[in-house]
């Protein structure tokens, strides 16, 4: 029983991520109708403006200890913080440790100017284009953007840690009514999973109850209907766009702190993307989001020991096979509509 | 007509003093060449430095750049000569080798061995390199140094630590200077013992690939000969990068120690992961919950930050050494003194091993005095070394693996730096670690000097 | 002639004429001087361009022909190579049995999987190839270890039994040969400051290549080919006439994987290592990216969009500050290093950044890929020059 709560947890946790990701997609494909094969790379510079900010915080003089070596036997530098310097450095100190919550305030303007950037300045020109046009200009796109973060943050992996108050893990198991110290769960993750939630929520609410998001639908169900009552739905769609954005970017940064970020992590999450957001069915806002979750329950079951034992090899496929089985059964993915890119 | 692997310099210089004298067209026939491939004729040589420059591993590529410029630098008789002075072998002077000036290419391996081995072959084709070294992962490394055998050119693989390399895949033309998993195991074991007790329960993660499959049944075997006892082994997917669902179920399991036969990308994440589930804070049957990390690199320990902070692993070398453990490893001191100097920040594991290979490549030659790889290979069996390091140090004939002592680390509680990460626990003394080369099977074949 | 039209006899003519000569045009620089580095005339690389051009012209037989974007296509790469190296160490070193098995193991693999996938279209299908392929790199990557070797990948080794093959006297692996004609000989011809080199391996591989561009075309004109257009521009209006399209595409779907495993099986009688890495959602792109690149639907386009992608692989990773320096010694210290700076992110370690901006360029500015250039090369040329057809532009291939 511990080892099932324990399990869908995981995967609400890691599926709340897949979702994100597969929300954002969902919100250009279905408004702009471009597949944005740029999108793990927004999750990455997402993850990249959480460790930005924590360098900005952190930058440091150079203070010489001359009661201590460095390796070449010379006085050890030792890098102070000027936070330390301004605030002092307990302050100082817990201004670094916040670094991550804290970028998600730096990370919404910026990650919205880079996706209305994209917009107007290379996706709008391939709205009339074939899809796989799209693919291959977002995919260089991509590869352009993962390059430029390797060359100034290298091809290492970064720590980018929680404030120390959410470092560790809780008995979940006693909260809920279940023998203690059987299902521990990190306190991040809840807080991810959570952080999610509220965004997807956000994203909703957004869509169904203000004007702005009212046209968008109607512009997603019929964009020339729209255009044609004199609405300026384009404007409306580059906004769309960099809300999308910054959705992957949040996502990143948030997650920066349960896997160190290194600029391969959106290719990581692309391809899983894209499976979610068809098995979610192609423009479904709500289907992008149940597959996500739900792709990630299965992945987590597919790991456990005993399954693996049973099946060897099948949490290396679980998700493939789970794709396969429901776009032969359900033509359209869970909730798909009828004709959206099947040409 | 056809004739194989013609030496490319040697027709160079052939077809440019015909083509001077009657700008007539040469075909060039067998019995032109120098009877082993590339065979470097003019003044200068070329060797092959295949790393990792794009994918995971870029920057331990970039580092294993670092050390085989500066060792060229050495050959060729610049900088301050780095562990050419603690050498024991005193053949090189600093004239290059056999007098030919070192020269190099590089490429970009991209962590695949499809793609490391269209990189060794241009360089062999195309450049003309008598030599190929370098790459940060098994897979690359067999790979390679199956191709080097075909083609005749000797292999001194980089970073590899699967037992494969120099056990069933091994091969007459190839050669290791790390460690491996076996010697990771039998290292580890005692040091685990004597700080965690015997009565210990293990929980194995394995990376699903051949690297984990060696490293896990090396630290499981020598492990439960010291009375341990391996509750499960889960093979984890090499492409993974959350391990929380693998993470999740190990405190309830029984277990009170987690083995993660991890490396590179995947170890740094599924140990933050595991130090999120709160295992190093945990007990379990009336013990702290341990986690051990079989093979560390500094770049890993970087990547992992503080989560790394008091769990053992064992490693190739590391900067410290000398300092640490005396003057039985000369060369450590002069070696970071003079990467320190260049670059600004000691070498790690990856670049100490890469410029050792080089060294003792340029050595070989210069005592074989040709650089036909069947001399070369001749040259370094059973060859006995010290001062690059790693003490008294041994490259044995039946397999082409260098025996030597074996470092166990930890990681620090309070690193005062980016390079300061590990310290020093204990170094297992090579009888330790030395093994039947038999046990891995594979079977080295003849060298081939290609030609 | 050859039963074709004459215009795309002329092209097979073209073709076959720069198979034959790629060796010396493509070493444009003599030996020894400074841009030699960008030379592309050595064995490898010029078996890589013909393999990687075969998968592409299979890749673009169901693409350019169907609109179907398959992008699961590496597996049957993958399988064709697996079954190539099994081929090479239980049977015979010669190749040619090697090669035949490779691509009927991928023929089969293909009418499995296009069986499946072929019933649903657009993304749908895309995904289903992709799921399909994923899970053959993962497979082969981990449990499959024993028969695909894992990540090191399946090589032959000295004890493989090669039952019709004389018993192995030397302690050497055989390498991989045609009637004894080992594909790794070459010749060499040195002209003046000159030097070519001409490969074996590279011919057998480039006159499967031309055999493989012969039927491609036929495919192209035939009447299966014509059914195939039909199933592009409007599967649904055929199924109303009454048409049943699903033998037509799951045809076209198995020859296109055939073309692959053609292409798996050659690659490892050049290089007998097969690893799991062909098979990734990587590779599959990369072919999708050469035959966009090139020009999709057009015959040519594919073997070129493969040759560009080859030769940034394999010549701009290479290159390295050592050597920028070299080339630009002639420049004042300052000014070197200044260059040395500008030009540095896209050379060696960022080849990929280089390769990204390509992309992004051709699909820009040459919707139609390289063919559409050299279409507006040529027809900038014919206007100045009425009577001479224009050549191609592409100094990559």
């Amino acid at each position: 029983m511990d080892q099932i709560i324990l399990q869908i947890l995981n995967g609400l946790d890691k599926g709340s991520a897949y979702a994100l990701i597969a929300l954002g997609l969902t919100l250009i494909f279905g408004t702009l109708g471009v597949v944005n094969f740029a999108h793990g790379a927004l999750f990455m510079i997402g993850a990249f403006c959480a460790v930005t900010l924590s360098r900005i915080l952190s930058l440091s003089h150079v203070v010489l200890d001359e009661t201590k070596k460095d390796f070449l036997g010379k006085p050890l530098k030792v890098e102070v913080p000027y936070a330390n310097d301004w605030f002092g450095p307990e302050l100082g100190g817990a201004i670094i440790d916040w670094a991550v919550p804290l970028s998600i305030l730096f990370a919404i303007p910026v990650m919205i100017l880079i996706g209305v950037i994209m917009e107007r300045g290379l996706i709008k020109h391939f709205y009339k284009r074939p899809h796989a046009d799209q693919i291959l200009v977002t995919f260089g796109l991509a590869i352009v953007l993962q390059e430029i973060i390797k060359y100034y943050f290298g091809a290492n992996q970064i720590p980018t840690p929680a404030p120390e108050a959410f470092v560790g893990s809780f008995d979940f198991g006693a909260l809920i009514g279940l023998d203690s110290g059987k299902v521990i769960y990190p306190y991040w993750r809840i807080l991810y999973f959570c952080f999610a939630m509220l965004l997807i929520g956000l994203v909703f609410a957004f869509l169904q109850f203000t004007t702005f998001g009212m046209v968008v639908r109607a512009g997603m169900a019929d964009r020339e209907t729209v255009g044609m009552l004199g609405i300026n739905i384009d404007r409306r769609f580059t906004i769309m766009f960099g809300i999308a954005a910054a959705v992957a970017g949040l996502a990143g940064v948030m997650y920066t702190p349960i896997n160190p970020p290194n600029y391969h992590m959106g290719m990581d999450f692309l391809v899983i993307s894209f499976v979610v957001v068809v098995v979610g069915g192609m423009g479904s806002l709500p289907g992008a989001v149940l597959a996500g979750l739900l792709l990630g329950i299965l992945e987590s079951f597919a790991s456990v020991r005993e399954v693996i034992e049973f099946l060897p090899g099948i949490n290396q496929v679980v998700i493939y096979l789970a794709a396969i089985v429901i776009l032969l059964t359900r033509p359209r993915g869970l909730m798909g509509r009828k004709g959206v890119m099947e040409d | 007509m056809v004739t194989t692997n013609l030496t490319r310099r040697g027709v160079i210089q052939t077809g440019a003093a015909a083509g001077a004298g009657l700008a007539l067209p040469t075909i060039l026939t067998a019995g032109s060449h120098a009877g082993f491939t590339n065979a470097p004729t003019g003044s200068t040589v070329t060797l092959g430095f295949n790393v990792p420059q794009t994918g995971a591993y870029a920057d331990e590529g970039a580092d294993e750049l670092r050390a085989y410029e500066l060792a060229v630098e050495h050959l060729n008789g610049g900088g301050d000569g780095g562990m050419l002075s603690t050498f024991s072998s005193k053949s090189l002077n600093g004239t290059g080798i056999l007098g030919k000036k070192v020269e190099y290419v590089t490429g970009d391996t991209q962590t695949k061995p499809d793609a490391a081995r269209a990189s060794a072959r241009s360089m062999i084709e195309k450049d003309g390199a008598i030599m190929i070294t370098g790459g940060s992962s098994s897979g690359v490394a067999v790979a390679v140094q199956s191709l080097c055998q075909e083609a005749g050119i000797i292999f001194m693989a980089g970073l590899t630590h699967s037992n494969d390399t120099t056990g069933k895949d091994k091969k007459a033309n190839g050669f290791r200077h790390f460690f491996n998993s076996y010697m990771s195991g039998a290292a580890l074991a005692p040091i685990l013992a004597s700080n965690y007790g015997t009565d210990r329960k293990a929980y194995h993660l394995t990376a699903d690939y051949n690297w984990g499959y060696t490293t896990e049944e090396a630290v499981r075997t020598s492990t439960e000969a010291m009375g341990w006892e391996t509750v499960a082994a889960v093979k984890t997917p090499l492409a993974q990068t959350d391990f929380s669902s693998y993470i999740a179920p190990v405190l309830g399991s029984g277990a009170d120690v987690l083995v993660l036969n991890h490396y590179g990308g995947n170890m740094v994440n599924s140990l933050t992961s595991a130090v999120q589930f709160g295992l190093r804070a945990a007990e379990a049957n009336g013990k702290n919950f341990e986690i051990v990390v079989p093979l560390y690199s500094r770049l890993m320990a970087k990547g992992a930050g503080k989560n790394v902070a008091g769990i053992f692993g064992s490693t190739n070398w590391h900067w410290s050494l000398e300092n640490v453990a005396g003057s039985k490893y000369a060369g450590s001191n002069a070696f970071v003194q003079s990467f320190g100097t260049k670059y600004g920040f000691p070498p790690s594991q990856a670049a100490h091993t890469v410029y050792c290979q080089t060294l003792l490549y340029a050595d070989a030659v210069q005592r074989a005095g040709s650089f036909n790889p069947c001399a070369v290979a001749e040259a370094l069996e059973g060859f006995e070394f010290d001062g690059l390091g790693n003490g008294p140090t041994v490259y044995r004939a039946a397999d082409h693996q260098c025996i030597k002592d074996v470092l166990v680390v930890k990681g620090k509680e309070n690193p005062e730096n980016d390079f300061d990460l590990l310290e020093i626990v204990d170094v297992t003394p090579a009888e330790a670690v030395t093994y039947d080369p038999a046990i891995f099977g594979g079977d080295l074949g003849s060298c081939n000097p290609g030609a | 002639m050859f039963g074709l039209e004459k215009r795309d006899a002329n092209l097979l003519i073209a073709v076959g004429a720069l198979v034959l000569l790629a060796p010396i045009f493509l070493n444009p620089f003599p030996e020894g001087s400074a841009l030699a580095q960008f030379n592309a005339g050595y064995p490898d690389l010029m078996q890589r361009f013909v393999i990687f051009g075969i998968f592409a012209i299979g890749f673009n037989i169901l693409f350019g022909l169907t609109g179907y974007l398959s992008f699961g296509h590496a597996a049957f790469l993958g399988a064709g190579s697996y079954a190539g190296v099994w081929m090479l160490k239980l049977l015979t070193i010669n190749v040619i049995p090697a090669i035949v098995i490779s691509t009927l193991v991928a023929g089969v693999f293909a009418l499995i999987i296009g069986f499946i996938s072929l019933r649903r279209s657009g993304i749908y299908f895309s995904i289903l190839t992709l799921a399909f392929a994923q899970m053959s790199f993962a497979l082969a990557a981990s449990v499959l270890t024993p028969i695909t070797g894992g990540e090191t990948g399946l090589q032959t080794a000295l004890d493989d039994p090669r039952i019709l093959d004389a018993a192995n006297e030397s302690r050497n692996i055989p390498a991989p040969s045609l009637f004894g004609l080992h594909m790794n000989d070459s010749a060499q011809l040195a002209v003046g400051d000159w030097l070519w080199t001409f490969n074996v391996g590279y011919y057998v591989a480039g006159i499967v290549m031309l055999a493989a561009f012969y039927v491609a075309i036929r495919i192209f004109r035939s009447p299966f080919g014509m059914m195939l257009r039909a199933i592009k521009s409007n599967q649904q209006r055929l199924n109303y006439t009454g048409l049943n399209t699903r033998p037509y595409m799951l045809a076209c779907f198995v020859i296109s994987g055939m073309y692959a495993g053609l292409a798996g099986g050659l690659m490892v009688s050049m290089d007998p290592l097969a690893g799991a890495e062909r098979m990734q959602w990587t590779a599959s792109g990369e072919v999708v990216l050469m035959t966009i690149l090139g020009g999709v639907g057009t015959l040519i386009g594919p073997v070129l969009g493969a040759g560009l992608i080859k030769y940034f692989e394999n010549i701009f990773s290479k290159i390295n500050d050592n050597l920028l320096h070299q080339w630009f010694s002639f420049l004042p210290q300052g000014l070197e290093d200044f260059v040395v700076t500008i030009i540095h992110p896209f050379i060696g370690k960022g080849w990929h950044l280089t390769l990204g901006l390509m992309f992004m360029a051709v699909i820009i500015f040459l919707p139609g890929g390289l063919v559409e250039l050299g279409q507006r090369a040529s027809k900038l040329f014919k206007k100045r020059n009425p009577p001479q057809t224009g050549g191609q532009k592409e100094p990559a291939e």
